[in-house]
Order: structure tokens, then sequence, then C-alpha cells
């Protein structure tokens, strides 16, 4: 079958899909989105998240099907996702605009450019959060935590400690020990909260 | 494989009767699990995600009828005060991503000794609405299930709702697991006291074939709450009867023994858990939580 979606705000289309298909095979093997991991297949490790339609999901446990007509964030459009919020907050969704406190230089303004397939995409604060915290190791665990982490953090801009473990229940790691993971959750709303 | 993709609930029956062997598919975290490690292969799919109907909830005096497509997320956010038990048990399904597509009606539809809906949904009171071309008939849920995996529903019939009465005093759900998150209940208890018809009701799961209601405990603690005024006065519980409340649901249980437990554990941690959650529960009814809801 054919599935029709949004991912990272441009339209796809996925011909020849096999009914039984997940949304997380779609990604990877057909569009070209390897960001999101495939690890359990189970919905046991968090690996895969995605928004779907603004909703943080196992994409292994979503029908391809199913995701028929629906607008899906991964781990490529994180940053152009995170972007664009910010912009909405400044009340401007000009994306030509000077933003203030890039969190790695802090005090310098960037002009952010729309990003273009093969352009490196400037990162968004979770991510450089999780760069400079030291929360990265092997990296499979990353772009599912990242994804859940700042959804966390739109939703929640000044999480406690007890709400971070919550939100990131669903995501494994098997190599940080999950303690910088949390440091960079907290940088990440640290510097959202000073930049706001 | 065909996908079907119903817009709403009568062409989701239409879909559903002239295809009897299609699975239905909602936040597909059991499904999708079966499907991805090839344990199932159906011939058709019956996504009921677009079928509107589905995601909704209305609530009455007395009862929520909740679509069998509302996410365990919503019910935690929106029926907190409607159905704390129900919305306690959601709190410890699966992870905040499974929260988010996983549904009572998947829960039942999968109809596992260890869904965490339904203890809940047996200390509470509640009726499955299924329903397929021909019609639709209402289960109480202590009927729905017939044994492991295995419920009611004919061929052709879907779950539409469950109607679930409204609580009128307090409820706990507790469980059992090796940590907090992502956990198979290793065994859970729920209990809900309602002062409005003066009864106790519980729910047991993964201690039996299905999910069950310890009756007599009940029983003699409806009688024993009835006989000592204690509805009246709010009364700290006489450790006795505590004691035999507990005794009684311990023995409700039909355990086995398997790799998350032994019976014996099983059969003892239920005791543990009903003791808990009645104090707890009785705690806020004296506190006056379910004396005022019995006003209101
Ligand atoms: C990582 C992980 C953790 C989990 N943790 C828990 C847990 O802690 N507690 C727990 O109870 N469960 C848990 N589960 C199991 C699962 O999430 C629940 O059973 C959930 O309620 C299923 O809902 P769903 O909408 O995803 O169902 P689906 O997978 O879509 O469907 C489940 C079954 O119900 C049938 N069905 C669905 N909707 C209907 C309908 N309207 N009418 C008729 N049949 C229907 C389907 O055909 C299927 O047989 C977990 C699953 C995963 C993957
Ligand atoms: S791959 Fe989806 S949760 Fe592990
Ligand atoms: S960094 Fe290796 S799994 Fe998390």
């Amino acid at each position: 079958m054919r599935v029709n979606m949004t991912v990272n705000g441009r339209p796809y289309e996925a011909d020849d899909v096999w009914e039984g298909e997940s949304l997380l095979y779609v990604l990877r093997e057909r569009l070209g989105l390897p960001g999101s991991k495939n690890a359990c297949e189970q919905g046991e490790c968090g690996s895969c998240t995605v928004r779907l339609d603004g909703v943080p999901v196992c994409a292994c446990l979503v029908a391809a099907g199913q995701a028929e007509g629906s607008e899906v964030v991964t781990v490529e459009g994180l940053a152009d996702h995170a972007r664009q919020r910010s912009g909405e907050a400044a009340g401007a969704v000009c994306p030509g605009e000077p933003e203030e406190g890039h969190p790695g230089t802090p005090g310098t303004t960037r002009h952010p450019e729309p990003t273009r397939p093969g352009q490196v995409a400037p990162l968004a604060p979770v991510q450089q959060a999780f760069i400079d915290a030291g929360a990265v190791q092997c990296g499979f665990c990353t772009p599912g935590l990242l994804v859940t982490a700042d959804e966390l953090l739109e939703r929640n801009p000044d999480p406690s400690d007890a709400d971070i473990r919550e939100a990131l229940s669903g995501n494994l790691c098997r190599c940080t020990g999950y303690e910088k993971i949390l440091d960079a959750v907290r940088l990440a709303a640290a510097r959202t909260g000073e930049a706001v | 494989m065909d996908f079907l993709r119903p817009a709403g609930w009568e062409e989701a029956l239409a879909a559903k009767a002239e295809h009897p062997t299609a699975v239905p598919i909602a936040g597909g975290t059991d499904v999708m699990v079966e499907i991805n490690f090839d344990h199932r292969r159906p011939e058709y799919l019956l996504d009921l995600t677009r079928v509107a109907e589905l995601a909704e909830w209305e609530a009455t005096d007395r009862t929520v009828r909740l679509g069998a497509g509302v996410p365990y997320t919503r019910i935690i956010e929106e029926l907190r005060t409607e159905l704390p038990g129900l919305a306690l048990a959601a709190h410890t399904v699966g992870s905040p991503q499974i929260r988010n597509r996983g549904t009572v009606g998947g829960n039942l539809g999968a109809a596992s000794p260890a869904g965490d809906a339904h203890p809940a949904l047996l200390a509470a009171g509640a009726e499955v609405e299924v329903a397929s071309v021909r019609g639709t008939r209402r289960i109480p849920v202590e009927e729905f299930f017939t044994g492991v995996k295995r419920h009611v529903l004919e061929p052709d019939e879907l779950i539409r709702a469950v109607h679930i009465r409204r609580a009128d005093g307090p409820q706990q759900f507790s469980k059992v697991g090796t940590r907090n998150a992502m956990v198979i209940a290793v065994c859970a208890f729920a209990v809900a006291l309602h002062p409005r018809t003066r009864t106790v009701r519980t729910g047991i799961g993964s201690a039996a074939p299905t999910p069950v209601r310890a009756r007599e405990a009940e029983e003699f603690l409806g009688a024993a709450l009835d006989e000592g005024g204690f509805w009246d006065s709010g009364a700290p519980l006489d450790p006795s009867v505590v004691r035999r409340f507990v005794e009684l649901c311990a023995g409700a249980c039909r355990p086995i023994d398997d790799v998350r437990g032994t019976a014996a554990y099983r059969r003892h941690a239920v005791g543990v858990m009903a003791r808990r959650t009645l104090g707890w529960t009785w705690e806020a009814y004296r506190e006056g939580e379910g004396r005022t809801a019995q006003c209101a």
C-alpha cells in the first residue's frame, strides 16, 4: 500500500509498504531517515521514539497505515522543531530572525537558517545539552531520549527530577547510568529558562 | 495482508462483519509486538484509530462511558476524579510512550490476566459495551473474561466503550513488579469503597487465569462495616476484620508458578496489597473524602 505523511515538515510518500510494517521501518528503510533507532521492536527501549501528531510514541508499535496523513517529528527534525517553537514563543515565526542565547555560545546571537538536506543543522538546546553534559556514549539511545526530553521541556519547561525520571522512564540506556542524561535535561531546562 | 481503515463506527462494524478474522488494532502496543515478532500474521488489520467516537468519553450522573480507544494518558489527565482507581492503574502501565497509545479497549481485547485496567474496572463496577452489525450488548466486566487471553467477543463484534461507575468513595490500585516503570504485574490488587451502596469491591490481577473479584472478602467486609456502624462512625477498622479480609482476598487467588513469581508469593503479595490498599482507602474515607462524596 501507499502511505503519505509529513515528516519533519516535509511531505513524504512511501510505496509498496507492507500492511504489517511499522512506522519505524518506513522511516528508516523507505524514507531514508535512520535517526530513529531499532533495538527491541517491542516498545521496551524507547530508542525509536518519535512524535506522532505531537505525541511521543514508539514508532516500532505504530502500524505504517496508522500514520497515514499524520505529522511525524524524528530526531532529524528536532532542531527545526525546537527552533520553530522558540520562534513562536517569542512571537516571531519568521525563520530568518536572529535568536538569543545559543546554548553553545552564551551571549552571542545566532542566525538560524532553515535546514536543507545535506546541510548540518544547528542543534536543538536539548541536543547541545546532551553533548555538553557528556550524556552520549555509544549514542544508540540518544535519538529516542532527545525526542522524549524535548517533548518534556515543551510541556514542562521547569521539570522536577521526578518529572524528568517519569518522562524518561520508557527510554533505556545501557551505557551512561542515566546520571549524565538527567544532568543534560536539567541543563537544557536551565538554559531554555534563561533564554526566555 | 490488508489494511482496513474505517472512518467511522458504523463502517468499522461493517468491516468486521465482512471480515470476521480481521484483527482490530487500536494503540497497537499488543498487536504490533505480535506482528513484529511474527507471532501473528492476520489476513486483515482493522485500524480503529480513525474512529473518532472511540476516542471520546462522556460522564453522566452515575457512570462514565469511556470510549474503547481513549489512551491511558488521557484517562490519567482527564478522569482522575471520576475514575481514581482506573487512573492509578493506568499510571502503572508501561511507559509514557506506551500510555500515549495503549487503550482500555485494547487491554480488554488482549484479555491478559495481567492487564492493569481489569482489577480497577472490577473494583469500580463496569460493563463492557460491545457491538456488531447485529446490535449492541453490555457485559459485566466480571463475565467478560473466559480464560487466559480469552473473552466473550463474537468474531463480528468490537468493543465500543466501557461503562464505569463513577467513584463515590476512595479507590486504590497496587501492583507488584520488579521496578516502577515498564513492568508486567507479578500480581495486582484494586479496592473501591462505595459508601452510597455501603459496599466494598475488589479486583485481583495476575493471580488466576482471569482477573477476579474477591467476592467473599467483599461480602465479609461489607457486613462487618455495616454491623459495626463503621460507615457512619468512620472509626478505625478492627485489626481482626482487616486480618480476615486479607485472608479472604489471598484465598480468592488461583495463582500459578511462572517466571515472574511463584503461586505462594502471589497469594502472599495479594494479601499484603489488600491490607495496604484497604488501609489507605479507609483512611481517606475517615478523613472525609468518601463521606463528602456521599453527600454530594
Ligand atoms: C513495553 C510495553 C509495556 C506494557 N506494559 C503494560 C502494563 O504495564 N500493563 C498492562 O496492562 N499492559 C501493558 N502492556 C500491554 C498493552 O500496552 C496493553 O494491553 C494496552 O492496553 C493495549 O492497548 P492497545 O490499544 O495498544 O491495544 P492493541 O494492541 O491495539 O490491541 C490489543 C488487543 O485488543 C484488540 N482490540 C483493540 N481494540 C479493540 C476494540 N475496540 N474491540 C475489540 N478488540 C479490540 C486487538 O485486536 C488486540 O487483540 C505493555 C505493552 C508494551 C509494549
Ligand atoms: S525499538 Fe521501539 S521501543 Fe525499542
Ligand atoms: S549511550 Fe549507549 S545506550 Fe545510551
